[in-house]
């Protein structure tokens, strides 16, 4: 009798199990796995299958060209001077516009979603349209100084200028959602009641309050500068990017390596994001 | 019906108006003079120097002949020459139907971890892979499925050997409009899923509980109370995807080589191109391109204020 009716428990709960098993859930999840893993797969079986006695040729290859070394280590030093201007240009505007000037929140949320607006296409010819002729004081033909464009360190600046646009929308987003845990106020006060100033404020009181907004800021920023072709290639600037590209254009095997190292490095990126950032998130999330 | 239940509340209406009374209405701030506002003066210097002039440079320069006379012609042209509007055609069917498929799977995506019942450590696997495959464009993606659906790809070999489809002779091809879509949607449907994600959070318990308990379905309560909540959110979101891959320029480049003429190739090869060379004209796609791109944006901000009454 027990057993019995043991088994008809069980054979309910199982029903029951099966009526709520989330089918359509699993169905599209699995999809999207396969659309996000089958191309990685495809990418590192590619660069793989080369020679097979020696699998790695392709990586071995491509790290032995000096012209990868020299491209991705620009590409580095552009990215870390990108997210050193940034911070530098973005954690005052929304620090002071947070702490005294609200009234200018709408239309500095408005500006940081114009690169939207503006694909790198267009802010690369728009700039070298404008600092491609020399600056001249006004009313005058005097000179003052050379075309931006015409000088590496003039397109160097330029460069960092236009990583610093793409990249703006992620970086002040990052920034005042920072500032937004974080009751800037009443640390200033504080602050300034011990006798600091506005750069000690900034740099010693602020920064470290949100160092886990900015570090996924400036890691986004990294994975935008890194992979970026545009600006670089028609500013004749070397980079990862169109170094990447040339090479797809002569070369199978070695651009294959290269793509999933840049997928890991972004990988990577993303990772120290979330372990930074979501692992606050998930905790609060499971209560 | 609702306003009964606001009378029913007047008194704490009452409460509420004397406790206004009883505080300062204001924070009590620094009065804003014109110092103040030096503070932000060098964000807007920035922008002025590296994005607006720029971007208004273009336009001027789109009006003028390369001998500096005034011209209406490049604009004019944006609407009668065949190519330029075949290339806006073209960029703008890739980016509707990339954004509705990419926003579908995307929609369906974040379903699935938030409020579609899988176990619950799916979810930050799941973001975490969306943050890295929304980022990752351009180059490396384009590569990437070569290696996978081009003509020697790892699955089009497997539908060969194992399945005998043969894609390319059942008329598919990677360099094509549908090739360039599938591409394009890698990095579209993960930003849906970043963006829906914390919208599904946003669907309330009670919602659902108050629909059952009146004796709704599952489809009942999808079709009348959560999709006309989160459809502004949605179409916002598609909208964003839209200009994503409306201003997309390296995938597609590194995929066709230019074969296929969408408005960014279309504006690179009138610039500063080797057989189309015409700048006046390829500034002009561009300001064109500004404007599609700043309407979405409008649309975008006007649905995303449509959102914050129920979603935050």
């Amino acid at each position: 009798m027990a057993t019995v009716k043991n088994r008809k428990v069980a054979e309910m709960s199982f029903l029951a199990r099966l009526r709520k098993f989330p089918f359509w859930a699993w169905l599209w999840f699995i999809i999207g796995g396969l659309y996000f893993i089958l191309p990685l797969l495809a990418t590192v079986e590619f660069s793989l299958s080369w020679d097979p006695e020696a699998p790695f040729k392709a990586y071995q290859r491509a790290f032995e060209d000096n012209r990868f070394w020299s491209s991705f280590i620009a590409s580095n030093v552009f990215a870390v001077i990108t997210i050193i201007a940034s911070i530098i240009l973005v954690v005052p505007t929304a620090y002071w516009i947070r702490l005294r000037l609200p009234q200018a929140r709408r239309i500095v949320e408005f500006i940081t979603l114009m690169p939207f607006v503006v694909p790198a296409i267009i802010l690369v010819f728009g700039m070298i349209r404008v600092y491609s002729t020399p600056f001249t004081i006004p009313f005058t033909d005097v000179v003052f100084m050379r075309p931006f464009t015409q000088s590496r360190l003039g397109t160097d600046i330029l460069i960092v200028a236009g990583y610093m646009v793409l990249s703006m929308p992620y970086m002040y987003r990052s920034v005042d959602t920072g500032m937004r845990t974080v009751d800037i106020l009443t640390l200033t006060e504080a602050a300034q009641s011990l006798g600091a100033n506005w750069f000690a404020i900034i740099t010693r009181i602020i920064l470290p309050n949100i160092r886990s907004a900015l570090l996924s800021g400036a890691l986004l920023t990294f994975a935008i500068v890194v992979g970026e072709v545009i600006l670089a290639s028609y500013l004749g600037v070397t980079a990862f990017g169109p170094y990447l590209f040339l090479l797809g254009q002569h070369r199978a095997y070695e651009p294959a390596a290269l793509s999933f190292v840049s997928f890991l490095l972004t990988w990577l990126a993303m990772g120290l994001i979330q372990l930074f950032t979501g692992g606050q998130g998930q905790a609060a999330g499971a209560h | 019906m609702a306003g009964s239940h606001f009378k029913m509340k007047t008194g704490s209406e009452d409460m509420k108006a004397m406790a206004q009374t009883a505080l300062p209405s204001k924070k009590i701030t620094a009065p804003t003079n014109w110092k103040t506002w030096l503070g932000v003066v060098p964000f807007f210097l920035f922008a002025l120097l590296f994005l607006f002039l720029p971007s208004l440079r273009l336009v001027t320069a789109s009006l003028f002949t390369s001998d500096g006379s005034f011209t209406l012609d490049n604009i004019r042209q944006l609407f009668t020459e065949p190519l330029i509007v075949n290339s806006y055609k073209l960029s703008i069917q890739i980016s509707a139907i990339t954004a509705l498929g990419g926003g579908l799977l995307g929609f369906f995506l974040a379903y699935a971890v938030t409020v579609g019942g899988l176990p619950k450590s799916l979810r930050p696997i799941l973001m975490t892979f969306s943050g890295v495959a929304s980022n990752f464009a351009g180059v490396p993606l384009a590569f990437a499925f070569v290696a996978t659906l081009g003509r020697q790809g790892f699955i089009t070999h497997i539908l060969k050997d194992y399945l005998n489809i043969d894609l390319y002779t059942a008329g598919f091809n990677l360099y094509s409009f549908a090739g360039l879509s599938l591409v394009y949607m890698y990095f579209q449907f993960p930003l849906m899923v970043l963006i829906m994600a914390p919208a599904l959070d946003g669907l309330k318990r009670e919602w659902r509980e108050a629909a059952e308990n009146l004796g709704a379905t599952s489809a009942q309560y999808w079709l009348r109370v959560a999709f006309p909540v989160l459809l502004p959110s949605i179409l916002g979101a598609m909208i964003l995807l839209f200009g994503n891959a409306f201003g997309a320029y390296a995938t597609a480049y590194a995929l066709t080589g230019g074969r296929i003429g969408i408005v960014t190739i279309q504006i690179g090869a009138q610039i500063r191109g080797d057989v189309l060379y015409n700048p006046g004209l390829g500034y002009a796609m561009a300001v064109g391109m500004v404007a599609i791109m700043g309407i979405s944006l409008a649309g975008y901000s006007w649905l995303q204020s449509k959102t914050e009454r129920w979603l935050r």
